[in-house]
């Protein structure tokens, strides 16, 4: 496989993991977070001051302990929240901690009062504005404008040599295969069965005891972490972190990736991220750039309108219903026709 | 009614007030339940009964009044949904709320009295007692045979009692049931009754019915609700003769 | 030169501060370049026919003269019969504070009959006196108070900068003097602060409304609201355009054209998008904010496509563009039409939701739904009828917003955000609780701006609201009742 695919690739697989979280949490628990592209960037930019300080000596102005633009912006030490971030365990922590801190504290002011539906989703819209506008600050210490970016080693290995790249690429499959198997192991367990009571009958499912707000902060949590472990192996392949990533306008696009693959199937939303993304690359490289926004929109439009359950969901509909008709069918051959048992109780009537 | 405080009842209503924006939904509503009691309320629409289950079960905050659980144990007008569930509380709602999307059984077993914590849920497994008594719910409520389809599929009536299998599952002390024969056939409503009576060989129930013939098949004690308080109280008979209960909800 | 008296001495020095004074150095004679470009001879003032422009050098000012004729200027025209050009006059003097003007200005106050002319001359002779050293101390005190009676920054300069080795009865006057003035000028800064928030609020209240209404009946989050604003500012810019070309007398009136047209345009395109979208999504409001979003990224597009993604430049009729000062308020004219237009409209939707049938059914549906359609209420016709007059509204903020902020395909992105905020803080159903949310927004923008500057002023404000659900998790003036989920 050429370079460039690969790295490619590896954009598509990190793009499919963030998919998995935020199906995770809107699939299974109705939460709609139009800011999981803040968590995604948290986890870069974690990732990101790693790759910064692995930098050392070698930026254009030499400095060995300040990164290129704080000696450009005239900063005299490094910030104490760099302290750190030239030990890798150190960052891999970080990369789970500060998205999932965040998460933590807003889920937890959210979800206690009880803000939930369109209020919900537009405060997270919020919160990843405000952070926008506070990464896009020259002295908030993350690079400003340009972020992070010209990076040259990780754990000693060129970022940019095919062989890395290749291990960054299989990291980013295994970590896609691991978030899978977590959701999965999260979803088929009696805790998954809360999550979709709550997310079809959140006042029922309070009045059987469950106290709501502690499972929607936990998965909430949980689906942030997996969002900043994606975002942290988006950024060496990509080989760049900016503000950019925190825009309400990503976060919303990598919520269309889940609803065209079939949110409430981890397959549909790790799909949806793939065919999204290729589709998107494939459009906006050609001569029909312009018109790729006319098509993310009318996706937008077309897939809530055509396809509410999405790619996997309408196949797996699709697919029961053809099993009960032939289910029906192999009965109705089988059996004479006779009153199923149930036909004699009195509250086996037609459905309404 | 102050004097009748004793701290035998199960559930204690004194002095409740609600109101909406000006609207009084309670007006100084007091009553009492005694524990292995099952007490039918009536009353014409808006005379306040859903508002006065969402007090109890804190959907809804009282403005003034105290309501007191389990031989005055609890003042349930501090705590929220969650906690008053645990305390013992289940609850029906007047249209049925099951959840569509899980089969009959997940449906019980998420009522099942068990721990709830996010801890317990995840590594959760299903212990042989548990199995039975879910076989032992799904008989009494007779959807073994639909055990396995989502609860979305079934029928109007088939949910009302679902959703009276998963009151039965969580084991509470006391249930509050919300028109629970709402869109039967007579003969479906003369088995839920003959059910609530079963049930309440252990339970305390209150249950809020329109249906006249079902709450005279109960046979209890009957509170008229109107206008946000209490308007007669007694036998069904002696409730139904009652002149101000005929003008306002049973008519001439 | 100045004491001269000449008439021609005016035109001279005006030309020496323009850079039009030449200097011949061949004959060592001045020159004055008139307006009209001819050459005369400085001293008689005759048309000089025999010199070229080539040969002159133009006559170089430094600090010190440019000073000393401003204040030449000033005590010529102290005395000019032009009420205005007396008054710019003393302003001149006021700030050169030449010494030498002082004659000039005791004649010009004997004489002066206007009272705001009088009062900035008097100023100026506070001022002359003040840079005078050898003017007495009660004059010194006298002075002083004048000064701190006028109460600006320049007021403040002038006595902060006494000389160090006046006496110290003077420099106490003027200390007493520096902090009434700063006392006054922080009232000035506080009120100055509070009209910029309210026009900031009046500006969000007219973007936020149309989408406070479509939430409060709907429950349906419009996503492209924000674009509804933009297409508003562009049929403002495509009625100047025609104006301009068909009928360039009708340019002042262009924005009473664009308002109908913009409400019209707008409200149309809303209800197709109701008709044709949204219609399909009710009980899914996040899918709606889905669906929405896409038609917002289409509708940018298409504009994009059509106009180009520059900066459209649409211009203000004559009674909106200036300022006049108020106190020590600058108030433009452009934000106090907007902030009076908000008002209007407001007044003219509460008017539809009070008194019209319209307005009723609508109330109507947002308390309940299903009671409304079951007394007969047409609830998809209101739906469709109350997205139109949201986005119309929507529309009419655009015309608006063309006044004071770029015309670009990106226009209503900068504002959604904002909107969002003001409906989630109002609350819905109540259209009070959006203008409440509108102006307190607007004004804790204006007032966070000086102490944390306007980014960490912005997400101050979006924290504050994240903690202020909190406490009201469904706004300021939320419904209450039992047909409200919990």
């Amino acid at each position: 496989m050429p370079v460039y695919l690969v790295a490619l690739w590896g954009k598509y697989v990190c793009y499919a993991l963030l998919a998995l979280s935020i199906d995770l949490i809107w699939g299974y628990c109705g939460i709609l977070s139009l800011g999981h592209g803040a968590f995604f960037a948290l986890g870069g930019y974690a990732m990101g001051m790693y790759l910064m300080r692995q930098i050392g000596s070698r930026g254009v102005y030499g400095n060995p302990i300040l990164p290129d633009f704080m000696v450009f912006l005239n900063y005299k030490a490094l910030p104490w929240y760099w302290y750190g971030f030239d030990h890798f365990w150190f960052a891999a922590i970080m990369i789970l901690l500060a998205p999932g801190l965040l998460a933590f504290c807003f889920g937890w002011l959210a979800f206690r009062s009880r803000v939930t539906g369109v209020y919900l989703s537009i405060i997270t819209q919020a919160m990843t504005y405000a952070l926008l506008l506070a990464f896009f600050r020259n002295d908030f210490g993350f690079g400003g404008n340009n972020g992070l970016t010209d990076f040259k080693d990780i754990l000693g290995f060129n970022v940019q040599a095919q062989g890395t790249r290749l291990v960054l690429f299989s990291v980013s499959c295994i970590a896609l295969a691991l978030g899978f198997f977590i959701c999965r192991a999260v979803i088929t367990s009696k805790f998954g069965k809360v999550l979709v009571a709550i997310r079809d009958a959140e006042s029922r499912t309070r009045f059987l005891g469950y106290r709501v707000e502690n499972y929607k902060l936990f998965v909430f949590v949980l689906s942030a972490c997996m969002a900043g472990v994606a975002g942290a192996l988006y950024v060496p392949q990509v080989g760049i972190i900016n503000p950019g990533e925190f825009a309400p306008a990503s976060s919303i696009e990598a919520v269309i990736w889940v609803a065209v693959g079939g949110r409430g199937t981890l397959t549909g939303a790790a799909l949806g991220a793939l065919v999204v993304n290729y589709g998107k690359t494939y459009f906006t490289s050609g001569f029909l750039a312009p018109y790729w926004l006319f098509l993310l929109g009318a996706l937008f439009v077309a897939v809530t309108q055509l396809l509410p359950r999405g790619i996997v969901g309408t196949w797996r509909y699709y697919m029961s219903k053809r099993r009960e008709q032939q289910a029906a069918d192999d009965a109705e051959a089988a059996v004479p026709p006779a009153p199923p048992p149930s036909a004699t109780s009195l509250l086996a009537r037609p459905a309404e | 009614m102050a004097d009748q405080k004793t701290t035998s009842a199960m559930l204690y209503i004194n002095g409740v007030s609600v109101s909406f924006d000006g609207f009084r939904a309670l007006n100084n509503l007091s009553f009492s339940v005694e524990p292995g009691e099952m007490r039918a309320i009536i009353g014409p629409n808006g005379a306040g009964k859903t508002t006065m289950m969402d007090g109890v079960t804190g959907k809804t905050r009282p403005d003034t009044g105290e309501v007191v659980f389990d031989g005055g144990v609890h003042d349930l007008t501090s705590l929220d949904e969650t906690q008053i569930a645990e305390l013992g509380i289940g609850r029906k709602f007047q249209k049925p709320t099951v959840f569509d999307m899980h089969t009959v059984d997940d449906n019980l077993r998420l009522a099942l009295k068990a721990d709830r914590r996010t801890r317990g849920t995840l590594f959760w497994k299903d212990s042989s007692e548990e199995r039975d008594r879910l076989d032992i719910i799904l008989k009494t409520i007779r959807l073994t045979p639909s055990r396995a389809a989502v609860a979305g599929s079934l029928s109007h009536g088939q949910k009302q009692w679902l959703e009276i299998g998963m009151l039965l599952a969580q084991e509470p002390k006391l249930m509050l049931i919300d028109e629970p024969v709402a869109g039967m056939t007579d003969a479906e409503t003369k088995q839920t009754a003959d059910l609530l009576r079963e049930i309440n060989r252990d339970r305390t129930i209150v249950v809020v019915e329109h249906d006249m013939t079902f709450v005279r098949d109960l046979g209890v004690r009957v509170i008229c609700l109107h206008e946000g308080s209490v308007l007669a109280e007694g036998t069904i008979d002696q409730v139904s003769e009652n002149e101000r209960v005929v003008e306002v909800y049973l008519g001439r | 030169m100045a004491t001269s008296g000449n008439p021609l001495a005016v035109d001279v020095i005006n030309a020496l501060q323009e850079g039009r004074l030449l200097f011949n150095p061949a004959d060592k004679k001045v020159y004055v370049r008139t307006a009209a470009g001819t050459i005369n001879d400085a001293a008689t003032g005759t048309p000089a026919a025999d010199v070229k422009a080539g040969d002159l050098q133009t006559v170089r000012l430094n600090n010190r003269v440019r000073r000393g004729i401003d204040a030449a200027v000033g005590a010529l025209t102290l005395l000019s019969p032009d009420a205005g050009k007396r008054m710019d006059a003393a302003k001149a003097v006021f700030k050169s504070r030449e010494a030498g003007a002082l004659k000039a200005l005791d004649v010009a106050i004997a004489k002066e009959t206007e009272p705001r002319v009088k009062r900035a001359l008097v100023d100026a002779r506070a001022a002359v006196i003040l840079n005078t050293p050898t003017a007495s101390k009660e004059e010194n005190l006298e002075a002083i108070s004048v000064i701190r009676e006028r109460g600006d920054q320049e007021a403040r300069s002038l006595l902060t900068n006494l000389s160090a080795d006046s006496h110290d009865d003077i420099k106490r006057a003027a200390a007493a003097g520096v902090a009434s003035i700063d006392a006054s000028l922080q009232l000035w800064s506080a009120a100055q602060n509070m009209w910029y928030g309210l026009s900031l609020g009046s500006v969000l209240l007219l973007a936020a409304i149309g989408l406070a209404i479509t939430f409060g009946v709907m429950g349906v989050i419009n996503m492209a609201h924000g674009e509804m604003v933009m297409i508003g500012a562009y049929v403002t810019f495509a009625v100047q355009e025609v104006i301009r070309a068909y009928n360039p007398a009708l340019f002042d009136i262009s924005l009473v054209i664009a308002v109908p047209l913009a409400f019209l345009v707008t409200g149309c395109f809303g209800i197709l998008i109701e008709r044709t979208v949204i219609r399909f999504l009710y009980g899914r409001p996040l899918e709606t904010l889905l669906a929405t979003w896409g038609l917002s990224l289409i509708i940018q597009q298409a504009v994009r496509t059509a106009y180009g993604s520059s900066n459209k430049d649409v211009g203000s009729p004559s009674w909106m563009s200036g300022a006049f000062e108020l106190g020590g308020l600058t108030i433009t004219y452009n934000r106090l039409w907007i902030v009076c237009f908000t008002m209007f409209v407001f007044v003219a939707l509460l008017g539809v939701l009070r008194l019209t049938r319209l307005g009723l059914e609508m109330r109507a549906v947002t308390q309940n739904r299903t009671m409304a359609a079951s007394m007969g209420i047409a609830t998809a016709r209101i739906d469709a009828l109350t997205f139109g007059l949201g986005s119309g509204v929507a529309g009419i903020a655009g015309v608006a917003l063309s006044q004071i902020d770029n015309v670009s395909p990106n226009l209503g992105q900068s504002y959604i955000i904002d909107s969002f905020m003001v409906v989630v803080f109002g609350g819905v159903g109540n259209l009070w609780g959006t203008l409440v949310g509108a102006f307190t927004l607007g004004i804790a923008n204006k007032f966070l701006e000086p102490y944390a500057g306007a980014v960490l002023g912005k997400i101050a404000i979006l924290v504050l609201i994240i903690l202020f659900i909190q406490k009201r998790p469904r706004g300021l003036f939320a419904l209450k009742g039992r047909s409200v989920e919990a």
